[in-house]
């Protein structure tokens, strides 16, 4: 943990003073007119980026839990698909995954015609269902690795006790096996968290507007290079800090 | 063999695959081989960084421990998609300001060239903290038994703290060389023809997509795989000799 101490011994000082003169010199010189012309656009990109991130994370992590299980204990006719399925999503670049799904799909389904007619079709039509499909089985494949090893690493004698007491199976999922397993990983699904945010500026590639596709926008319509992708970093930076913190306060809550 | 792919109904993606100029074969494998000729040269320029990286984070003063430091987190904490946008306009700036400076005019950067400088300066943040991790993890009495003999100190890195070390950075150092193949596809979006820009291309033009991607994506698992046979190989060399860690720690 960094404290305040820390922070004073000299070298520290004379970098800060260093950095705080960068930063300076970047306000200065650097070119940020273009800021108030797109900074609703920006704010938008940064929701677009962090409901993307939000929601694939937990609708990856809901299919994570069947995913490892399978792996952990079922049966082969379960735990060799998926086994595959995690293989496959880890062996290929998310960016080709999010191009199969969005140009794939995207160019087989207007052929049906009754696809068309359906209700779902001004959705299929949009870019991000494509986006949050890619991102959410994208974590869905790693993360699905990371609770196989969680669920066998729960230790025995608690599940023999549970069932010693006649919990259902089921009961004994829900109380002990998964909050022991997810209490285990809590520090390596802080990191896969981090991994998914840095993943979301690739859905800008198929047409989301995301805080990533902002900044290409300002760099193409103002051709401004530098400015937009410091800012960019910096806001990545500031999302990531958040979670790391949000992860930490809720690991000191568990009980040990 | 034709007549089984007309069966399947895959004839039509054979032909689009086939090698000669009519099928986008050889403009995949050509992607192919630039993709792995880019991760190599990055995953050895990262490991060059994460060597020296690991060394002064761990031996060097505070100074420079405190920019490995923010070099690490910087990296890690920022998408590689941003960093590769950062990187690459940085690194063809240099190199034109440099060239006019010297009286030449703006310099063409090969695609190669561009895509190891950037991608390896962000295995370098990873491979820093993989070797660090290794060369802790390294006996300090082995360490000191080489010091003790009089051999100099890159005479003990080589022969001593690498060697040990190899057995615990090699797990790490093979999740870095995935993601490091992987990555090259970032570089499509800053236009370099990789497998998958490549792959793009060929199935924007004939339309095919799910039969292009699915090949791609296809080359991409095989290279994944083929790894982990290898790195299994060069992990079961680097722990040649060395009880298995589960009867070594008892």
């Amino acid at each position: 943990m960094t404290t305040l101490k820390s922070l004073m011994l000299p070298h520290r000082i004379v970098m800060m003073a260093l950095f705080a003169a960068l930063v300076l010199w970047c306000a200065v010189t650097l070119r940020w007119d273009w800021i108030p012309k797109y900074a609703p656009l920006a704010v938008e990109g940064i929701w677009t980026t962090i409901w993307i991130m939000a929601v694939t994370t937990v609708l990856g992590f809901l299919l994570a839990v069947p995913l490892g299980l399978a792996q952990a204990i079922g049966p082969w006719y379960l735990s060799i698909p998926a086994r595959s399925f995690c293989t496959v999503i880890r062996g290929t670049p998310l960016l080709l995954q999010i191009w199969l799904l969005y140009y794939g799909l995207g160019s087989l389904f207007p052929q049906f015609p009754w696809i068309r007619s359906s209700e779902l079709w001004p959705y299929l039509r949009q870019a991000w269902p494509y986006a949050v499909l890619a991102l959410t089985l994208s974590y869905a494949g790693y993360e699905g690795e990371v609770m196989r090893g969680a669920f066998s690493g729960v230790a025995k004698g608690q599940l023999e006790t549970a069932k010693s007491f006649g919990m259902r199976r089921f009961t004994m999922f829900r109380r002990i096996w998964l909050p022991q397993a997810i209490r285990n990983v809590l520090p390596t699904l802080g990191g896969e968290t981090i991994l998914q945010l840095k993943a979301t500026p690739l859905v800008a590639t198929i047409t989301v507007i995301d805080i990533y596709a902002v900044s290409s926008r300002v760099r193409s319509d103002t051709f401004i290079v530098y400015e937009p992708l410091l800012l960019l970093a910096v806001v990545y930076m500031v999302i990531a800090g958040l979670i790391t913190l949000a992860f930490k306060r809720f690991e000191a809550q568990l009980p040990r | 063999m034709e007549l089984i792919l007309e069966t399947l109904g895959l004839a039509e993606s054979a032909k689009l695959l086939s090698l000669s100029p009519p099928g986008w074969g050889a403009n995949l494998l050509r992607g192919l081989a630039n993709s792995l000729k880019i991760a190599s040269g990055a995953f050895g320029f990262g490991l060059l960084i994460g060597l020296f990286g690991a060394y002064g984070k761990l031996y060097g003063g505070p100074v420079l421990r405190d920019l490995l430091a923010i070099y690490t987190t910087v990296i890690r904490a920022v998408p590689e998609l941003v960093l590769i946008l950062i990187l690459y306009y940085v690194g063809t700036d240099l190199i034109n300001q440099a060239s006019s400076a010297m009286g030449y005019g703006r310099v063409e950067i090969s695609g190669i060239v561009a895509g190891i400088w950037v991608l390896g300066i962000v295995q370098g943040a990873y491979s820093i903290e993989v070797l660090r991790g290794a060369i802790l993890a390294v006996p300090p009495g082995q360490i000191e038994a080489a010091r003790a003999f009089g051999m100099p100190p890159l005479m003990t890195m080589w022969r001593v703290t690498i060697p040990a070390m190899m057995s615990f950075a090699t797990p790490g150092l093979a999740n870095l060389w995935l993601i490091a193949t992987k990555d090259t596809a970032l570089l499509a979006i800053v236009g370099f023809s990789e497998l998958t820009l490549e792959t793009r291309q060929a199935a924007s033009s004939t339309r095919a997509y799910f039969t292009f991607f699915l090949a791609a994506g296809g080359l991409y698992l095989m290279v994944t795989l083929c790894s982990g046979v290898v790195f299994g190989w060069i992990e079961k060399w680097a722990r040649r000799g060395q009880p298995s860690l589960r009867e070594g720690r008892g």
